[in-house]
């Protein structure tokens, strides 16, 4: 038993230290830029620094649904993100898997050919099965042809956003918003009643979805046979060769999991009753990059990728309530990166923390 | 207290590590210009003491005195201050810069910011000229031999003005020639004052060229011996604590029928002959077969061949059934077995712990796993039994990460995994490369046991004290093609040596 405790915290220990180190920098930027703004005052930068703290509590109920809500498509991405990497392979097009998971989503739900329950079911499967073949060519061209997955990735991100663009224009398109057309309530995801519970939020089924998307993936690789092959082939592809493992096969399948996460991440942004639409911009939906930040605070651990995507809403919310008190939103971005930015740090606490243990009897 | 005649001296230094004390108040007092040999089994704290003495771990305990000053050794750069060099058991390269490349790296010398690559070349050609060590320094990593890497290693030493020199197990991964060669080099050396620890399994090579010899057991200083005066045997007995017999028992093979055949085996590969040429032979049940030959003479991709790691022309057959074109998994599930040479590159997967290790092949079938869920009791049940029969340490037992483990007890994993397999044929590549004696003997005792149970056994070694012990019968590879069909007992070691050298070729074997 204390074992187990002792391992917990070895395991959680570089995440919160990150953490504390980047809160540490933001508090020193509020003070800082607080002092310089001849318009704030010793209260507004009091309260400013409240209200990074409470983030997603800063309005209670309805704030907090809020923040599951949005903590919910980059769970998935760090989920699609941290999987990938436990089996060696960096899943830098997360973003393009989401752009076109949403596509076949927002596609399914208006023009499915069940209006009504069965539509938005049906929608999230495409989602998931859209992203699966996006990420399967990427995982093909590096099983078979050796090319290495972040270029591949960088490159299917453009080639889909465009594409969905493309797709957008002819189908399912409003002209006078720029944007897709609203997807019929009849078709968007249920909210299981959490809308009378956290007044004023979007939140809905999608948040427990992506919950257990995480508990699923992290049985899957520590559990099973399936887990054990992927990761040996994430370790070492030559050991698992020799092993009898079909590594080219896993890599594809690898690929295509992660994919699926990061579809099914886009089905639940644009599914929502909130109205989420995909406009026709040319930016790549960041919900995918964020993943990679929220996969890293958690060491890639499926579970921990809960916890870190929430932190990291957690943040964005608490930076949206200090605009309150005249902070600049400029100054709030500059906090939520530089303490993202830390959690890049973690790295190098894991290793400070397995270096005193080492020493240590 | 010291009187200076040290040029290293560690005194009372301890070690813990999770579960273990790697070294538990351990001496070590090196005079300089001599050889000075570190003995000890698998796991015995070799490799940790001298990582201590390079940086790279801080011990609890004890003090060091570099040419009889107190040093605290915080890490390798310090270590390179001082002019201490180490080859590590495990080579640290990087497999795509040159043979220079590699020895500047981390000494640069640059002008304005600019590496000044010529002023690097000269010294090291001066090097490479002065000790004869006949290298291509504009050569990759990875298209170089073992051998040559090492030498790349010690250019590395030489090139930082490196006068300790430390070389961990240097001589497990060389041919019987690289052998002869490396020990030149060291005499070399120390004739020019340098002083070298030398970690080795192998006692002969001690009583070759070390002048004194520190021994370990369990991470315990046990002596330290002067080795003129001392036997091979003495030697073996204090480091193991019992005596270990060096001739293998075994009763005459009783082969029965062909277990593995090969027909006109060849490998390709891009841009060369066949590196294995049209090799036909057989492996019966119940014998153990030896392919002798000098390294790089088509021996390990023949042995990828069979196992299905590369893709050949030709048949092999297992009991019959020709399984060339089949996968490594169904080759496996027909009884094969392969003791890799590699065993980073293939045997383990290092980040994974050793009990996950003992089911690397297995972990499929239904013993450890039902409805694609792993059964945790049945693996670590199955490893517990396996350390214990095949004495295996580490410090937590089934759950200790592999990476962890001294490299003896590492290829021990290997071993235990490939041969309770209870295979119908046997692949054993340098079974025994980095084991202690003792260690050694157990091996063979299970390899003969195998065949008695009628296994078909084909071991690969460079070491013809192996060959010569083990084998039941003797092939001899000479550029990818079998050149004699030996008799070990009614062959010497020259005749087998002219055999390898491909000066002559066996009965049958005719060009
Ligand atoms: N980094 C580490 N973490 C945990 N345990 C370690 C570590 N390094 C070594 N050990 C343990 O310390 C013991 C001594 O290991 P060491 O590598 O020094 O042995 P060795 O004498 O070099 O053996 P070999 O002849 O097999 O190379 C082993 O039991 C090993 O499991
Ligand atoms: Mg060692």
């Amino acid at each position: 038993m204390k074992n187990k405790i002792t391992q917990l915290f070895k395991n959680v220990a570089p995440s919160l230290m990150s953490i504390g180190l980047g809160l540490l920098f933001g508090v020193v930027i509020i003070v800082v830029s607080g002092m310089f703004n001849e318009r704030q005052t010793y209260e507004d930068i009091w309260y400013g620094l409240n209200s990074l703290v409470l983030g997603m509590l800063n309005d209670g109920l309805p704030s907090l649904g809020t923040g599951l809500f949005r903590a919910t498509p980059i769970i998935l991405t760090g989920v699609s993100v941290a999987f990938a990497f436990r089996t060696g392979l960096f899943n830098i097009g997360a973003s393009g898997q989401f752009t076109v998971g949403g596509f076949a989503a927002i596609f399914v739900a208006i023009k499915g050919p069940f209006p009504g329950i069965g539509n938005w079911i049906l929608a999230v499967i495409s989602a998931m099965l859209a992203g699966a073949l996006w990420a399967a060519v990427v995982g093909l061209l590096k099983a078979y042809r050796n090319v290495n997955e972040v270029i591949s990735s960088i490159m299917m991100n453009y080639i889909g956003m465009y594409l969905v663009q493309y797709a957008v224009i002819n189908t399912v398109f409003d002209y006078v918003k720029n944007q897709t057309v609203p997807v019929p309530i009849v078709s968007t995801t249920p909210t299981l009643g959490l809308t009378s519970i956290f007044p004023n939020s979007s939140v809905d089924i999608g948040f427990f979805i992506a919950v257990i998307a995480a508990i699923i993936i992290h049985i899957l690789l520590n559990k099973t046979t399936f887990g054990f092959e992927l990761k040996a082939c994430g370790f070492n592809q030559h050991a698992s060769k020799y092993a009898g493992i079909n590594s080219k096969r896993n890599i594809v399948i690898s690929m295509m999991i992660a994919g699926a996460l990061a579809g099914l991440s886009g089905a639940l942004v644009y599914l929502s009753a909130s109205g989420n639409h995909i406009e026709i911009v040319d930016v790549l939906a960041t919900e995918g990059f964020t993943g990679i930040s929220v996969a890293l605070l958690a060491l890639s651990n499926p579970l921990g990728v809960i916890f870190s995507g929430l932190f990291i809403v957690h943040l964005q919310l608490g930076g949206f309530y200090m605009q309150a008190q005249k902070f600049a939103p400029q100054v709030v971005e500059i906090i939520l990166s530089a303490i993202i930015y830390f959690s890049a740090f973690i790295v190098f606490f894991k290793e400070f923390i397995n270096k005193k243990k080492g020493g240590k009897k | 207290m010291s009187s200076g005649q040290y040029v290293i001296e560690m005194n009372q230094i301890s070690k813990f590590f999770p579960g273990i004390i790697a070294n538990d108040k351990v001496d070590l007092k090196v005079k300089k210009g001599e050889i000075h040999a570190l003995l000890g089994e698998n796991g015995a704290g070799k490799s940790t003491l001298m990582s201590i003495l390079f940086g790279m771990y801080q011990p609890e305990e004890g003090e060091i005195l570099i040419n009889g000053k107190k040093v605290n050794i915080t890490n390798p750069n310090v270590a390179n201050d001082l002019g201490i060099g180490m080859v590590h058991q495990h080579f640290k390269l990087v497999h795509n810069f040159t043979v220079l490349q590699n020895i500047i790296l981390g000494a640069e010398d640059s002008k304005f910011g600019v590496l000044d690559m010529s002023k690097a070349r000269k010294k090291v050609a001066d090097l490479v000229a002065h000790y004869k060590l006949n290298i291509d320094l504009d050569e990759k990593i990875e298209n170089i031999t073992v051998g040559m890497q090492q030498r790349v290693e010690i250019l590395k030493m030489l090139y930082r003005d490196n006068d300790i020199l430390i070389f961990d197990e240097p001589t497990a991964v060389l041919t019987v020639q690289e052998i002869g060669e490396l020990m030149k080099i060291m005499k070399a050396l120390i004739a020019e004052g340098k002083s070298i620890v030398f970690i080795t399994h192998k006692l002969n090579e001690i009583k070759e060229v070390a002048d004194r010899c520190t021994i370990l057991r369990k991470g315990k200083f046990i002596d330290c011996v002067d080795v003129k005066v001392t036997s091979t045997q003495e030697l073996s007995r204090l480091m193991v604590g019992r005596d270990v017999k060096f001739e293998v028992d075994k009763e005459i093979a009783q082969p029965k029928e062909v277990a593995l055949q090969l027909k006109n085996v060849s490998v390709l590969k891009a841009g060369h002959k066949n590196v294995v040429n049209e090799v036909s032979f057989d492996v019966k049940k119940g014998e153990i077969v030896c392919l002798a030959g000098i390294d790089g003479n088509g021996q390990t991709e023949l042995i990828y061949a069979i196992s299905g790691l590369v893709p050949s022309k030709g048949e092999i057959l297992i009991n019959g059934q020709d399984v060339s074109k089949l996968s490594v998994r169904k080759r496996n599930e027909l009884g094969l077995a392969h003791i890799p040479e590699d065993r980073h590159k293939h045997g383990l997967v290092l980040e994974y712990s050793l009990e996950y290790n003992t089911v690397l092949k297995d972990y499929y079938r239904s013993q450890y796993q039902s409805n694609g869920f792993l059964k945790f009791d049945e693996i670590r049940k199955n490893s517990d039994k396996l350390i214990e029969k095949f004495d295996i340490r580490s410090g937590q037992g089934s759950p200790t990460i592999s990476r962890s483990m001294s490299g003896g007890n590492q290829q021990k994993v290997i071993l235990a995994r490939e041969i309770s397999s209870n295979p119908e044929v046997l692949l054993a590549v340098q079974p025994t490369r980095g084991l202690d004696v003792g260690a050694i003997e157990y091996v063979h005792k299970q390899i003969i046991e195998q065949r008695d149970k009628g296994c078909a056994v084909l071991v690969v070694s460079l070491e013809l004290d192996e060959v010569m012990n083990l084998s039941d019968r003797i092939l001899v590879i000479y550029e990818g093609e079998i050149v004699a069909d030996l008799d070990p007992k009614q062959t010497t070691r020259e005749e087998l040596g002219i055999y390898m050298t491909g000066a002559k070729r066996g009965v049958g074997y005719e060009k």
